[in-house]
């Protein structure tokens, strides 16, 4: 499935500003894998699946899906495989547009655009029925420029559009952290909903702790642009957030993990 | 009819004729959020390369409006290329490419002007067809053009291509993670926009019989003070068709305007003043407005 292989990341390089954000990152998803990324502010969790989706060149390595290299591909190539909702809900989707533009944008991601009419009647209707899934009335207003929404219908609207389309991965960054905790937990369990009946591969970073171990079936630490611990199965199931806590002290040599980390206990 | 009533009708066709360059800036200022500062040059362009097209190389006038088109698609991707290669911002890119353009627009006439003296054009054409007068010919001939393009242009813009091209102005990183190249759509829209805009200037050198390597200075601002009175005038109409018709209203109340204040007795070099004030008044009042109603809007609040 994904497939990525000693990818190295450095920011600024030779210059005083230098920061080594991945230093050879090795993981290989399975189909089907919901895995949970945590660790501290700059351990490279989101350069990593920004690396993933192509938004700045790596250094080194390969990224492969479904044994397509896409390591040097453009960000907009990739978009054939790759479904994303990032942490700014605002960025997910085009506030000036209406709904149903938003999403007929989002189900021909990755496939070739020409001067057909840019939304059908029959995707119209089938738009609507998917918003019901979200139980947030939208299929009633597929006409409102999405700008109305809040940050949370937002939210959930980008991660319907990110699967409207089937994704072979879905990228999500934080995507809750920006949202107040009632939405943020109505969108964690529509999240976990849609991989599930969709078959998902899902990587997910997170600052939350409970999240990580809740949600998945894999779990990543990351510390300082390294994976520090990969778990799964049986053993992730077992997981306690105070185990978590002490293999990032571990890790970062004794000292307290970072409130941000604390909070979340 | 009365010399001012004449003044009136020759404002109207000449707006329109203008409101199609507006067309073309309605595509970078309102759909791509940029400002396209080519215009200038790109509008020039296609008058000078209509007229000598047909003025010197005998070209039919049909077919030199559409190479003054393509002119001004080609001024359009230069500025893209700038933009998206060189990564120059658009601002920038645009200043560029209309510097520039003044050279070759030169280069093109070989002198400042030419006149199109004794050559039939689209709208003597009309004339010795219809038999009506040269005015009414060039309004009518104008609006029906106008029509056409604001159809293509709600066509294009409804497509796939045309809905991402509106997304790029609206949110790129968004299009772009749903898998548009939004080099190339930015690239697109600066072609289509200066296409319109070279079009506008081949019509108008056909319309007022000669070419100037001057005639677009300014039009960008003329662009923008069309595009912010017709939204004033047409606010209540929300849809797209209404906001491009809206564009081309824009223009030729613009141009009334300017036909009245000149008739005032105004010096006709002090219109260019007037647009500036006209634009910088229609973007700043509605902010200051805002700032005044929500200073107003504070109460101090709670009891002590």
């Amino acid at each position: 499935m994904l497939k990525i292989i000693n990818v190295q990341k450095t920011f600024n390089k030779g210059t005083i500003n230098e920061k080594k954000a991945l230093c050879g990152i090795n993981l290989q998803l399975n189909p089907g894998d919901f895995v949970t990324i945590i660790g501290g502010n700059g351990a490279g969790k989101s350069t990593t699946l920004n690396m993933i989706a192509g938004v700045y060149p790596i250094d080194a390595g390969k990224i492969v899906i479904d044994g397509n290299d896409i390591s040097r591909e453009p960000e907009f190539k990739r978009a054939k495989y790759i479904g994303r909702v990032f942490q700014d809900p605002m960025r997910g989707t085009a506030a000036g547009m209406e709904i149903q533009e938003n999403m007929a944008l989002a189900y021909r991601r990755g496939e070739k655009r020409g001067l057909r009419w840019g939304i059908t009647k029959e995707e119209k209707v089938y738009f609507a029925e998917k918003l019901k899934i979200l139980d947030l009335g939208l299929e009633t207003r597929m006409t409102s420029k999405v700008g109305l929404l809040s940050g949370g219908q937002r939210q959930a609207l980008t991660l319907l559009m990110a699967t409207l389309k089937k994704p072979d991965l879905l990228l999500l960054d934080e995507h809750t952290a920006a949202l107040d905790p009632k939405t943020a937990h109505n969108v964690l369990n529509l999240t976990e909903s849609i991989i599930k009946e969709f078959q998902l591969t899902a990587l997910m970073v997170t600052h939350n702790m409970k999240d990580a171990i809740r949600l998945g079936n894999r779990l990543i630490m990351m510390h300082e642009g390294r994976i520090i611990y990969d778990v799964a199965g049986e053993e992730k199931a077992r997981l306690q957030v105070s185990d978590l806590l002490k293999k990032f002290e571990m890790a970062s040599g004794g000292e307290f993990a970072n409130d941000r980390m604390m909070l979340a206990k | 009819m009365s010399s001012f009533l004449l003044s009136i009708q020759g404002a109207v066709s000449q707006g329109v004729l203008w409101g199609i360059m507006v067309l073309g800036v309605f595509i970078t200022y309102k759909i791509l959020d940029i400002a396209d500062l080519t215009v200038d040059g790109s509008f020039a362009l296609g008058g000078c390369v209509c007229a000598v097209l047909v003025v010197n190389k005998g070209v039919n006038p049909w077919v030199a409006l559409l190479i003054a088109t393509f002119a001004g698609a080609m001024a359009g991707m230069v500025t893209g290329f700038l933009h998206n290669v060189f990564e120059i911002p658009a601002i920038l890119a645009g200043i560029l490419t209309q510097i520039g353009l003044w050279s070759v627009n030169l280069r093109i006439v070989g002198k400042s002007n030419i006149p199109l003296l004794n050559v039939s054009n689209i709208f003597t054409d009309a004339v010795s067809i219809t038999g009506l007068k040269q005015s009414q010919v060039s309004l009518i001939t104008g609006i029906i053009i106008a029509v056409i393009i604001i159809i293509m242009m709600y066509w294009f813009f409804g497509t796939e291509i045309g809905s991402s091209l509106r997304a790029t102005g609206d949110n790129i990183d968004m299009i772009r993670a749903l898998g548009v190249n939004t080099k190339f759509a930015k690239m697109l829209a600066l072609m289509v926009s200066n296409g319109l805009v070279g079009l506008s200037g081949g019509l108008v050198c056909q319309s007022q019989k000669y070419a100037d390597i001057g005639m677009g200075t300014g039009a960008i601002v003329i662009g923008l003070a069309a595009i912010v009175i017709g939204n004033v005038l047409m606010s209540r109409f929300r849809s797209f068709s209404s906001k491009l018709i809206s564009a081309v209203v824009g223009c030729v109340v613009y141009f009334v305007i300017r036909a009245v204040v000149l008739r005032m007795g105004m010096n006709a070099n002090d219109m260019k003043l007037l647009s500036a004030v006209i634009v910088a008044l229609a973007l700043g009042v509605p902010v200051i407005a805002n700032k005044i109603k929500s200073n107003n809007s504070y109460s101090q609040g709670g009891n002590e």
